[in-house]
């Protein structure tokens, strides 16, 4: 049986890493700019090319493998229950929390508001 | 025009992300179900899942789902995609209900309305942050267009 203070390491672990990989991945997405234009301007091939040359765009990719191997070890000790509700749940909040921090987006009342109502709502559903 | 909107094409990238994440999920979870159980001595087998029909067509949504959420991260917060794909787990359950006939309990139909409500509060909002320099350009071209 798992303690409450393991259970929680193991669902803040897989929040924490799975918030880097998608802070890191939208830095990267917001330097490189509007994908639409770069593929209009440059077809296909620049668009990937932009993408796959950006290092922040690695850097969010391996974060988001260390939260997968993360979930995957906190399944193996937990119920899908109680992690993929709790932590597809918990990463809305603190993304909203990441990104008005790190990627100075205008988080105000009205996202603040959707962040927590889709939080309840997705461990609602989920659980 | 401070307020970042939207075209038809932009919602259509964002409904392909809000669909294709748990379509792309349910698929590769009905194929696994099907296949014989997968034990550490036998890795390999897992190779011989990608080309079982279920899962191949799983692996292609959520490709589909990486491809299309990285276009939306170039257009808009992080804080908007999130909670507007969310709204993709509100239509595979009703879909689930439709199709599968699967019974939606008080607690899921209370997940539902919390999470379009949610949704609803985000579509509202302007999609990105402005840039200060993206408001001096603004600001520049609009006092260009009052001077003509």
């Amino acid at each position: 049986m798992t303690g409450f203070w393991a259970a929680t390491a193991m669902i803040a672990s897989v929040v924490l890493t799975s918030t880097a990989g998608e802070v890191l991945t939208a830095a990267a997405m917001k330097s490189i700019g509007d994908l639409d234009l770069i593929r209009e301007k440059s077809g296909m091939k620049g668009a990937i090319k932009a993408v796959v040359t950006c290092p922040l765009f690695f850097a969010g990719v391996f974060f988001l493998a260390v939260a997968f191997f993360a979930l995957l070890f906190a399944l193996n000790h937990l119920n899908l229950s109680l992690v993929a509700p709790a932590s597809a749940s918990l990463t809305l909040v603190t993304n909203a929390i990441a990104g008005k921090i790190f990627l100075k987006e205008n988080v105000d009342r009205r996202r603040w508001a959707a962040a927590i109502l889709v939080c309840v709502g997705v461990y609602l559903l989920a659980h | 025009m401070g307020k970042h909107t939207l075209t038809a094409r932009q919602y259509g990238i964002l409904a392909l992300v809000a669909l294709s994440a748990p379509l792309g999920d349910t698929f590769l979870s009905r194929g696994m179900t099907q296949m014989p159980t997968v034990t550490l001595d036998h890795p390999l087998s897992l190779i011989s899942a990608v080309f079982t029909p279920w899962i191949a067509l799983g692996i292609a949504l959520l490709i589909g789902f990486f491809a299309s959420y990285l276009t939306a991260l170039s257009w808009a917060d992080l804080t908007f995609v999130l909670p507007a794909t969310a709204f993709g787990n509100v239509i595979v359950a009703l879909l689930a209900r439709v199709w599968l006939g699967e019974q939606i309990s008080i607690e899921r139909w209370a997940g539902i309305a919390l999470i379009t409500v949610g949704v609803g509060f985000v579509a509202q909002g302007p999609s990105r942050t402005e840039r200060p320099e993206e408001i001096a350009a603004r600001t520049e071209s609009e006092s260009q267009e009052a001077a003509q």
